[in-house]
């Protein structure tokens, strides 16, 4: 019966109207949104920068290149992704590596790559891509659920690149990569109960944790759990954050009337802080919209991604998915002031090409596993 | 690629992705929860929170009131200073920064350490810093020729007090000094907000609040960095009044250069509105350095200096009246009809209780011969005055004498005086517990013993003699109606008639300021005195030449000029100096001659340039 409804499934699929990303690769409805929201993060930005029209205008150079970069993926074929993937991971490992040897800093962490004729070059970046598509490459060899030796091979995976990432030190990053990597097992069918012995593994190790943080890192998490201790130093991002997206109340203080972020009480304004400027210039509203907007993202990559009819393109798109609001939460969340400030950038919204480029990137292999499912059903 | 399960693997890992939705889903709801918290629930609070920001209510200080002498000259002023600070956070070595500002214009240790401090205490960010206080235009260009180079370092100005003639005025017009905790919580601190400095003796001390005027608030907007980027309302400062003072600099400046070196005091009023023309002490002081901040190394030596230079003996001295009081205890014992006018005694040169051994010496060892009431004035006679003391007794001496306004402050606008002592029984007995003496009516009966006065309460007692029953009492500033008391005698032509012979003290040949009288070409009227410092045995006799400097008697001299209409009152104490008439007299006389001829009695304008000349003597005196 089981392989009957497999059959008839398969053949319903075929006699469906070709979809439109299944044509030309792109998925209109999640295009759409990822314009809309580059249209506001433009908006946001003119105002956040200090009507700064070079930077609106690199940004837009950003946008584009990404967007190209992301409209190319959806023609590469799912199979020559699902080929490359080992070696790119391997590349970006490579990198990491070259970056703790050879790495130029900057604010006291080794994090970007300068080699010469090429642009520097953050390779946890590439990694942010890499793991989690090794993680399902490895894990879709075998049917799912995984078994244990894959699921502790993966786990040897995940800490090899965000091992050499925390040591850099960027442990934002290395927590999100890591996060990737467990989104991958997580939608592998990754039992429940190693799950919860994982977390309670993860509790336990907080002390140590703690204990090997870097003194910046520490003081991040401190100034968490009481702003006010330190209101002109540490505190003081957070704090003008809070008063930022709070004075904005219901309808906000109106596009470039932000006091906060047009007076410069908000540091970061255009990059990690820019939700602040929203909060603060289009209020509980202008926030609400801005919430929906990636909700209607998350939605629709997540659709995609069941949709998709391979688990490596299953696992790939969910874990790009599930990575990107991971973003839009810990963003929004450090902003408001219920998690620490960790460094990470709005998505598509805060000022940046490396975070720009990267996220479209994502969505253009998550299209490119969708067109796949034609040619592969087709086989 | 190989398809293991794939329909398996689609049901598991659909379930996982709606678990992950709904996990997304609660994630969401967190954010937006948080949001509404922020945004709505606790509004108000941020609104406050962003306003403070942004909104800060600076005070604006008043100007305040200038001082100008009865010419207009001015006395205290406003002048901008230049100061140097520093915005820490703007400064990338602030070492290097310190290490030019030292090459340039020169940085003490003191200045560096001063400037540590500040930045280390509590401040908001981009707050400036002072580096350097009192620059000067050339200090200023030193660091400006190139300023682009340090961004950190900017320029402000604020006014600061200044005193032209601060050697002549110090113990006049008083001074500025920083604000203390204890002013600070006797006035209203809104007014003192941007204030810090405050008057701490004479006129700026008297007239505080006049001067100082009301504080002005202004709404401003500032960034991030404190920078005031525009004024959002403004309610401007009411800036202080300025007064102008009965002070005459000319007569200040004569009264200094008279006393020279000498340690005294002068004390000059108008008879007609109490107003003090002169109040000189010597030595004095710069008032300017206690409005830049005096050194503790320099305030010490003024402090320790034997011979006071802070203390202000116009005020504050007190000596004993001496013989200058003798007119005013003549009218006394007229009016309690102990003595007539007509009354003579004998004086042999002492003079004796009755059943007592002990003799009262008069100054002069063999006497006055004959006395009567005029020539006891004009001579001075101290045996007619012990004989009318006792004859009139404390009990009635005291309280009359205490109309002419002895042993209390003088009051007004006149601050910080002493009191001196007009001694009663009772005085005596809350003093000392111990019962009132004969022998100390005697010695009262010629301004010694318990007596002391201060030469402001002498001047103020004698505009009762000027003004022929009238006392006035003292005033710095113009403007308020003189505040006079009418003394009430038995005989009011006794007035005119003591004015008289207090002419004839320094315009008869037997005057006790005959010498200082010679020659003048209009009538003056005084009385001199010479206070003695030191006891003497029954029969020792004094001798200046052979007693310790500070064991030296008083020289004193009051009197009004001229005789007939006065505008001029005057007291004058010369510590350790001798006698009145050789040296009190001639310092009377100077002062007159400068008011009456030279200023045709302050119608004429002093010659500034002369004042000039006697402050930078001042300064010189001061230095070594």
């Amino acid at each position: 019966m089981s392989a009957l409804t497999d059959r008839s499934a398969g053949q319903i699929e075929s006699f469906r109207p070709k979809r439109f990303s299944a044509r030309y690769g792109v998925d209109p409805v999640l295009l759409l949104l990822l314009l809309v929201l580059m249209g506001f993060g433009l908006a946001i930005l003119y105002s956040a920068s200090g009507q700064n029209m070079a930077m609106i205008l690199r940004q837009s150079v950003h946008y584009a290149v990404g967007s190209a970069a992301m409209i190319a993926l959806t023609f590469v074929r799912r199979d020559t992704l699902y080929q490359v993937t080992p070696f790119v991971f391997a590349f970006a490992a490579l990198m990491l590596l070259a970056v703790l040897l050879l790495g130029t800093g900057a604010k006291g962490a080794q994090r970007w790559l300068d080699l010469p004729g090429l642009p520097r070059f953050q390779p946890s970046e590439l990694m942010k891509l890499a793991l989690p598509a090794m993680v399902a490459w490895w894990l879709t060899r075998r049917p799912l659920p995984p078994r244990a030796l894959d699921v502790l091979i993966a786990f040897v995976l995940v800490a090899l690149p965000v091992g050499m990432i925390v040591i850099q030190p960027d442990l934002g990053t290395s927590l999100l990569i890591a996060a990737s990597g467990f989104f991958v097992l997580f939608l592998a069918g990754l039992s429940w109960k190693l799950m919860g012995s994982l977390v309670a593994l993860g509790l336990a190790s907080l002390p140590v944790l703690w204990a090997l943080m870097y003194d910046y890192q520490k003081r991040r998490v401190m100034t968490l759990l009481d702003p006010t201790s330190d209101p002109l130093g540490a505190g003081w991002n957070t704090l003008q954050a809070m008063t930022a997206l709070g004075s904005g109340g219901i309808n906000g203080k109106g596009f470039l009337s932000g006091t906060q972020a047009q007076l410069k009480f908000l540091p970061e304004s255009h990059t990690d802080f820019i939700v602040a400027v929203i909060g603060e210039e289009f209020g509980f509203v202008g926030m609400a919209i801005l919430v929906c907007l990636y909700a209607l993202i998350l939605a629709r990559a997540l659709v995609l991604t069941a949709r998709a009819d391979h688990s490596f393109g299953r696992l790939v798109s969910g874990s790009i998915t599930l990575t990107f609001f991971i973003y839009v939460f810990v963003n929004i969340g450090m902003v408001s002031g219920i998690l620490p400030v960790v460094g990470v950038p709005l998505p598509l919204v805060s000022y940046g090409g490396t975070s720009v480029v990267s996220l479209l990137i994502g969505f253009g292999i998550l299209m490119a596993m969708q067109r796949s499912n034609r040619v592969l059903s087709g086989e | 690629m190989q398809y293991n399960h794939p329909r398996t693997e689609r049901i598991l890992t659909t379930q996982r992705v709606i678990i992950a939705s709904l996990g997304c889903l609660a994630l969401l709801l967190l954010l937006l929860g948080r949001l509404v918290w922020l945004q709505i629930v606790e509004h108000d609070r941020f609104v406050t929170a962003s306003e403070r920001n942004r909104i800060q209510v600076v005070p604006v200080a008043p100007p305040r009131g200038l001082i100008r002498d009865r010419q207009g000259i001015l006395l205290a002023d406003n002048r901008p200073e230049l100061r140097l600070v520093l915005t820490p956070e703007e400064s990338a070595d602030l070492e290097a920064v310190l290490a030019v500002v030292d090459a340039r214009i020169g940085l003490s240790g003191d200045e560096r350490a001063q400037f540590y401090n500040r930045l280390q205490s509590r401040r908001r960010p981009y707050d400036p810093v002072v580096v350097k206080t009192q620059l000067s235009d050339q200090d200023a260009a030193m660091i400006a020729v190139d300023g682009y180079r340090f961004p950190e370092l900017q320029f402000d100005a604020t006014p600061r007090r200044e005193y032209p003639y601060g050697h002549l005025t110090a113990h006049a017009v008083g001074y500025l000094g920083r604000l203390n905790a204890e002013e600070l919580g006797r006035v209203s601190e809104s007014q003192y907000a941007a204030t810090d400095v405050y008057g701490k003796l004479g006129v700026e001390r008297a007239h505080e609040e006049t001067l100082h005027g009301d504080v002005g608030l202004e709404r401003v907007e500032t960034n991030a960095r404190g920078r005031i980027m525009r004024v959002m309302s403004r309610d401007d400062p009411a800036p202080g009044a300025d007064l102008t003072l009965h002070l005459d600099l000319g007569l200040q400046a004569k009264a200094y250069e008279i006393l020279g070196d000498r340690r005294g005091a002068i004390v000059a009023m108008d008879p007609r509105t109490g107003g003090i023309l002169a109040l000189a002490s010597q030595p004095t002081f710069d008032a300017n350095l206690f409005v830049r901040g005096i050194s503790s190394v320099a305030y010490q030596a003024l402090q320790e200096d034997p011979a006071l230079p802070l203390f202000n003996r116009a005020l504050r001295g007190q000596y004993p009246p001496g013989s200058t009081i003798k007119p005013m205890l003549g009218l006394v014992g007229l009016d309690l009809g102990v003595i007539r006018w007509s009354d003579r005694i004998q004086d042999p040169g002492f003079f004796q209780l009755p059943g007592v051994e002990r003799r009262y010496r008069d100054w002069k060892r063999w006497g006055h011969g004959t006395v009567d009431l005029a020539k006891a004035v004009i001579e001075s006679c101290d045996t007619y005055f012990y004989d009318m003391a006792v004859e009139a007794g404390i009990d009635r001496l005291a309280p009359a004498m205490s109309l002419f306004g002895f042993g209390k402050p003088v009051g007004q606008d006149v601050i910080g005086d002493g009191a001196g002592i007009l001694p009663s029984r009772e005085w005596k007995r809350a003093q000392f517990r111990q019962a009132w003496f004969p022998g100390e009516t005697v010695i009262a009966g010629i301004g010694q013993g318990y007596w002391t006065t201060t030469p402001i309460q002498l001047a103020v007692a004698t505009t009762a003699l000027a003004n022929r029953g009238t006392l006035v009492a003292p005033q710095f500033v113009q403007g308020i109606a003189p505040v006079q008391r009418s003394i009430p005698l038995a005989t009011p032509a006794d007035w005119e008639r003591m004015a008289r012979e207090m002419e004839r003290v320094l315009h008869s040949p037997g005057g006790t300021a005959a010498g200082a009288g010679k020659d003048a070409s209009y009538r003056m009227a005084g009385k001199t005195g010479t206070a003695q410092v030191a006891g003497l045995g029954q029969d020792e006799v004094y001798d200046a030449t052979t007693t310790p400097e500070h064991l030296r008697d008083h020289a004193l001299f009051v009197g009004f000029s001229p005789a007939a209409e006065p505008s001029l009152v005057l007291a004058i104490v010369l510590e350790n100096a001798g006698s009145g008439g050789s040296q009190a007299g001639p310092v009377f006389r100077a002062l007159s001659d400068y008011w009456v001829l030279d200023r045709q009695q302050g119608s004429l304008p002093p010659d500034l340039a002369w004042v000039a000349s006697v402050e930078a003597q001042l300064q010189q005196v001061e230095a070594p």
